[in-house]
C-alpha cells in the first residue's frame, strides 16, 4: 500500500500501481471532480493539479505521485466556502452541462498560481487542451478572468491584513 | 349571501377561482345545446391531464414540483422552477424538483426538439395557476371572503384583514388530485417577479465543486464495475472467445456473454477496463464489410431507393432561363460528448432499476423492458444527469449494457461507463444529407422560382421497442431494428426546415426519404434543419450575390413573417452591418437567418471570419445573434444556449466528419474527430434576445445550429470569393478553393 496526499491529507492507496490516478480519485477517495472524459490525454476532464503543475489524471500511474501533493477541485473549496476559481465560474454561470468544467477550473488554477494576471492569449492557451462540446468557451474565458481578479483581490485583503 | 361556498374543484378550475357563482349555472346552460368539445389542455397537460402529476403540496409545507423532462445542460431545471414559483407565488428556492422518472413523473416522451419549455413549462405554468386558484378558493372558503378579495404571496393565502393561511395549511388529501382545464388565469407578464430574471442555474453549483452531479457519479453499495466489448463493426459476429482466462483475472466478478453481447464486470473500475482489454484480445469476430464509400457518400445517398414526397408546392416552379442551381452535402456528425456514455442498474426481487441519462426515460423503458422480456412495470427508468448528449448518443444503449449486465448479478448494482472510443465509435451518427437547389430571379432580381430536394435518412433510430437498443441487437435471440420512418411534419426530421419560410411565387420541396442506412444514424440536435437551413441561407446568399443585392436586404424583401424580420434587422443593426460593406483584408462577414421547424424560436446570426489565405485556416472571429424565443424565461439561460449553439455548430461546420472505412468507423477519438479547440475560438459573441411578454415558449436548443453554419459558410464566401458547398468548410477545402 503506498500514501498519496490528496489535498492536504494522507491517504493509504490500496490500488495497484499502474492504476491511474483518476480511478483512485473518484473511486477510492469519492472524489467527484475529476471526470472520466477519454483516457487517453486528449481533452482534459480529468485535469487535477500535481505540486502546482495542472497534469492529466487519466494517464498518470499512482505510482508516479508517491511524495507529490496532489489537489483535486475538492480541494479549492467547497459549497460553504466557494474558493474564487468557484465563485467564478458560478458568477459567470459558466457552464452548461458542466461536465468538462471542473478540468477546464484545474487547468486555469494552475495557470492562475503561476501567473496572476494572464492576458486573454495566455488563457486560451493553458486551456487548448481542454475539450468543451456544449460550446461554453465564451463563460469559461470570462470566468478564468473573473477568478484571476478575484484571486488578485483575496492576495490583496490578505496582505493588508498581514501588514496590519 | 354568507353561505359557505362550497368548494368544486372542477368549478373552481374552469373558473380559474374566481368566478364560481357565475358559473355554476353553466349545466343548465349546457343542456340547452350541444356542448362543444373541450379546447385541448395546455402542453403536456393533453397526456397528463391531473394536477399532482405536476405539482404536490405536502401538509408540512413542502412543495414539490415534478417533470417528465430530463436536465441535459440546458438549464431545464432552472427554468420549470421559475415558472412554478411564478404562478404559484412561492419563493424559488422553496421548490423541490423531480425529474424524469418513470415511478414518479409524468411520460413526457423526450427531452428533444427544443420542446421542453412548450411542453413542460406550459403545462407546469398552467398547472400552477390552477393549483393556486384551488388553494385560494379553499382560503376563500374557510376566510369566508370571496376569492377576488384574496391574493397569494411566499406560499400563503392573505385576507384583506391580515389572516393568512399557508399553502400546507390549505391542502386537502386529493384536493389537487382534479385534471386541469384548459384555460388558467396566468398570471399578467407585466407583474412577473420570477420568470424573465436572471436567475442562477439550479446545477451549477454541484457541479463547480465537485458534488455528485451525474451518473458517472453514482456510488451505490457493493456496486461493481462494466465494461463491455462490442462487435468492431456493424454485424459483426462472435466466432470465438475463451473467456477462462479473464474469469481469473484478479477482481473478476463475472464474464457476460450473450450471443454478440460481450461484456465483464469487476469490483474495481480499472481492474474492470484491465479485463475489457483482455476479453477483446481473446474475442475473435468475423466482420464483413458494409460500410459505404466515404469519398463517394453524396453519390452513394442520392443513389440508394427513396421514399419521395412533395411536401410543398406554391404556384408552378419552372427552371427558368437563368436558373441558378447548387448542390450541399453534410457528412455524418458525431454527438462527441465529452463524458461516454453511462448507467447503473440493479436487478432485485424481480424488479429492474436503471439510473441513465436518456433524453427519454419511458422509450428507454419499453426498449429495456422487451429485451429482458419483461413486463414494463417492472421496469424503472431513472433519469441521472450526464455529459451534454446533444441528441441520441451513446446513453440508451449504455443503460441497456447495464440492465443486460445487472440481470446476471442478480443483487448488485452495476456501473456500466463506456470508453471514448466505444462512444465516438458506436453512438449513432447525425445523419449525412444532400440537397440540390435551383432557383430563378424575375426581372426585378426577386427569387421568382424555387425548388429544393433533400435526400436523408431517418432523423430518429430511438427506443420506442428493443431493436433500437445495441444490446438487444447483439444478444443471442435478437431483436431487429424497426423500419426506419420518416418524422412527420410539420416538425419533420430530414425536411426539417426543408421548406423555405420566404415567399415564393412558385416554390417546390420534395423530401426523398431513404429507408436505408449504411452507417448507424438518429437524432443530433435540430435534425435536417441544421443542413437544410445551412443550403437554403447559403443558397440565399448566391442569389442575392446573382441579384447584386444585399444579403440582408434581400432577405428581408422575401419574408412576411414580421417577427423574423425583426430578428433579421435586429442582429443586423447590432452588428453594424451596412449595405456594401467591405471586410478588412482576408475577412468576410456573413450573414444568416431562420426559424426553427419554421413554428418555434427565430435566429438570425451576423458573423465576421478571418481566413489564412496561406493554409485555409478559417476562425470565426465574432457573431452576433438576434433570438425571439417568445415569453423569456431566464434570459441568462437563453444566452447560454445560443451561444453554445454558435459554437457547437461552427465546430460541426469547420471541422467535424465521421471517418470510415469499408468496415469499422475509424474517427475514433478526438485526434481523429477533432473539434473546436481554444485557439480557434471567437474574439466575442453576442446574443440579443427579443422578449415577447405572453407569447408562448418557444424553447431556444437547437434553434441556432443552422443560421450559424450558413452564417459561417457566407462569411467565408465573402472573405474568400469562393463558395463551398460542402461540410465541413475545412482548411483544405478553403485552401483548395482559393488556389482553383
Amino acid at each position: 500500500m503506498m500514501t498519496l496526499k490528496v489535498n492536504g491529507r494522507d491517504h493509504g492507496v490500496e490500488a495497484e500501481p499502474d492504476t491511474p490516478l483518476l480511478y483512485v480519485l473518484r473511486e477510492e477517495l469519492q472524489l467527484n471532480a475529476a471526470k472520466f472524459g477519454c483516457g487517453l490525454g486528449q481533452c482534459g476532464a480529468c485535469t487535477v493539479i500535481v505540486d502546482g503543475k495542472a497534469v492529466l489524471s487519466c494517464v498518470t500511474p499512482v505510482l508516479l505521485l508517491e511524495g507529490k501533493q496532489v489537489t483535486t477541485l475538492e480541494g479549492l473549496g467547497s459549497l460553504e466556502a466557494a474558493a474564487p476559481i468557484q465563485r467564478a465560474f458560478m458568477e459567470e454561470q459558466a457552464a452548461q452541462c458542466g461536465y468538462c468544467i471542473p478540468g477546464m477550473m484545474m487547468q486555469a488554477q494552475a495557470l492562475l498560481q503561476r501567473n496572476s494576471r494572464p492576458t486573454d492569449a495566455e488563457v486560451r492557451g493553458a486551456l487548448q487542451l481542454n475539450l468543451c462540446r456544449c460550446g461554453t468557451h465564451m463563460r469559461i474565458l470570462r470566468a478564468v478572468h473573473r477568478a484571476a481578479a478575484l484571486m488578485r483581490t483575496a492576495d490583496a485583503s490578505m496582505g493588508e491584513r498581514s501588514a496590519q | 349571501m354568507n353561505a359557505p361556498l362550497i368548494l368544486d374543484r372542477r368549478r373552481v378550475l374552469a373558473g380559474g377561482g374566481a368566478l364560481i357563482l357565475s358559473f355554476s349555472l353553466r349545466p343548465a346552460f349546457a343542456q340547452d345545446q350541444a356542448a362543444p368539445p373541450p379546447p385541448p389542455l395546455p402542453g403536456s397537460l393533453k397526456q397528463s391531464p391531473f394536477l399532482d402529476s405536476w405539482i404536490k403540496v405536502d401538509a408540512d409545507g413542502g412543495i414539490t414540483l415534478f417533470t417528465g423532462k430530463a436536465e441535459i445542460g440546458q438549464g431545464v431545471k432552472t427554468a420549470l422552477l421559475q415558472i412554478a414559483a411564478e404562478e404559484l407565488d412561492v419563493p424559488f428556492g422553496a421548490l423541490k424538483l423531480v425529474t424524469a422518472d418513470t415511478a414518479r413523473t409524468a411520460n413526457e416522451g423526450y427531452t428533444s426538439g427544443s420542446n421542453s419549455m412548450k411542453d413542460s413549462g406550459t403545462a407546469i405554468q398552467n398547472a400552477a395557476a390552477q393549483v393556486r386558484a384551488l388553494l385560494v378558493a379553499e382560503a376563500a372558503r374557510r376566510f369566508d371572503v370571496p376569492t377576488d378579495n384574496l391574493r397569494t404571496e411566499n406560499a400563503e393565502v392573505i385576507a384583506p384583514d391580515g389572516r393568512r393561511l399557508r399553502y400546507g395549511e390549505l391542502v386537502a388529501a386529493e384536493m389537487l388530485h382534479v385534471q386541469a382545464q384548459p384555460k388558467s388565469q396566468l398570471k399578467d407578464p407585466a407583474t412577473f417577479k420570477v420568470v424573465g430574471q436572471q436567475v442562477a442555474r439550479v446545477d451549477i453549483p454541484a457541479k463547480v465543486t465537485g458534488g455528485a452531479a451525474y451518473v458517472q457519479d453514482m456510488r451505490l453499495p457493493g456496486m461493481v464495475h462494466a465494461r463491455v466489448v462490442r462487435p468492431p463493426s456493424t454485424g459483426a459476429q462472435l466466432i470465438e472467445c475463451d473467456t477462462a482466462a479473464v474469469e481469473k483475472m484478479p477482481g473478476v466478478v463475472k464474464v457476460v456473454r450473450d450471443g454478440n453481447f460481450l461484456a465483464v464486470a469487476a469490483a474495481k473500475e480499472f481492474r474492470a477496463i484491465k479485463a475489457m482489454n483482455a476479453l477483446a484480445a481473446a474475442a475473435k469476430w468475423r466482420e464483413t464489410p458494409t460500410l459505404p464509400k466515404q469519398d463517394d457518400l453524396p453519390n452513394v445517398l442520392t443513389g440508394l431507393p427513396s421514399q419521395d414526397f412533395v411536401i410543398h408546392q406554391q404556384g408552378s416552379p419552372s427552371p427558368a432561363g437563368n436558373a441558378i442551381d447548387a448542390t450541399y452535402t453534410r457528412p455524418y456528425h458525431a454527438h462527441g460528448s465529452i463524458g461516454p456514455s453511462c448507467a447503473v442498474a440493479q436487478f432485485a426481487d424481480g424488479a429492474m432499476t436503471v439510473w441513465t441519462h436518456t433524453q427519454g426515460v419511458y422509450p428507454d423503458r419499453q426498449g429495456i423492458a422487451e429485451m429482458l422480456r419483461m413486463p414494463p412495470a417492472s421496469v424503472r427508468c431513472i433519469h441521472v444527469e450526464g455529459s451534454g448528449c446533444y441528441g441520441h448518443n451513446g446513453a440508451d444503449d449504455a443503460a441497456a449494457d447495464a440492465a443486460l449486465i445487472a440481470r446476471a448479478l442478480p443483487g448488485i448494482p452495476v456501473r456500466v461507463q463506456w470508453m471514448r472510443e466505444q462512444e465516438h465509435a458506436f453512438e449513432p451518427f447525425g445523419p449525412a444529407m444532400v440537397t440540390k437547389l435551383k432557383a430563378s430571379l424575375d426581372g426585378q432580381g426577386m427569387i421568382s422560382d424555387w425548388n429544393f430536394e433533400v435526400w436523408s435518412n431517418t432523423h430518429s433510430t430511438r427506443p420506442g421497442g428493443a431493436g433500437s437498443l445495441l444490446a438487444a441487437q447483439h444478444i443471442a435471440q435478437p431483436f431487429t431494428p424497426p423500419a426506419p420512418k420518416p418524422l412527420p411534419l410539420p416538425e419533420g426530421g430530414g425536411d426539417r426546415n426543408a421548406i423555405p419560410i420566404y415567399k415564393f411565387p412558385n416554390a417546390k420541396v420534395v423530401h426523398h426519404f431513404i429507408p436505408a442506412m449504411p452507417v448507424r444514424v438518429s437524432a443530433l440536435r435540430a435534425l435536417g434543419a441544421y443542413h437544410n437551413v445551412f443550403s437554403i441561407e447559403s443558397f440565399i446568399d448566391e442569389l442575392a450575390a446573382a441579384a447584386g443585392a444585399d444579403p440582408v436586404e434581400f432577405r428581408l424583401k422575401h419574408l412576411d413573417d414580421s417577427r423574423g424580420r425583426d430578428a433579421i434587422e435586429k442582429a443586423a443593426r447590432e452588428f453594424g452591418w451596412q449595405r456594401g460593406q467591405k471586410a478588412p483584408p482576408d475577412r468576410g462577414y456573413g450573414f444568416a437567418f431562420a426559424r426553427y421547424k419554421n413554428l418555434a424560436a427565430y435566429c438570425a446570426i451576423a458573423t465576421e471570419v478571418e481566413v489564412n489565405r496561406e493554409n485555409g485556416r478559417p476562425r470565426l472571429v465574432r457573431a452576433v445573434a438576434a433570438v425571439d424565443s417568445g415569453q423569456v424565461i431566464n434570459p441568462d439561460g437563453l444566452i447560454n444556449q445560443i451561444e453554445g449553439a454558435i459554437l457547437q455548430s461552427a465546430s460541426w461546420t469547420l471541422y467535424e466528419s465521421v471517418t470510415f472505412d469499408d468496415t469499422r468507423i475509424t474517427s475514433i477519438d478526438w485526434q481523429t474527430y477533432p473539434i473546436l479547440r481554444f485557439d480557434a475560438v471567437p474574439d466575442s459573441v453576442a446574443v440579443h434576445i427579443i422578449n415577447r411578454p405572453g407569447q408562448p415558449f418557444l424553447g431556444s436548443g437547437e434553434t441556432g445550429q443552422g443560421p450559424a453554419a450558413a452564417s459561417i459558410a457566407n462569411a467565408i464566401a465573402n472573405a474568400t470569393g469562393k463558395r463551398l458547398r460542402d461540410l465541413p468548410l475545412t482548411r483544405k477545402r478553403i485552401k483548395d478553393a482559393i488556389d482553383a
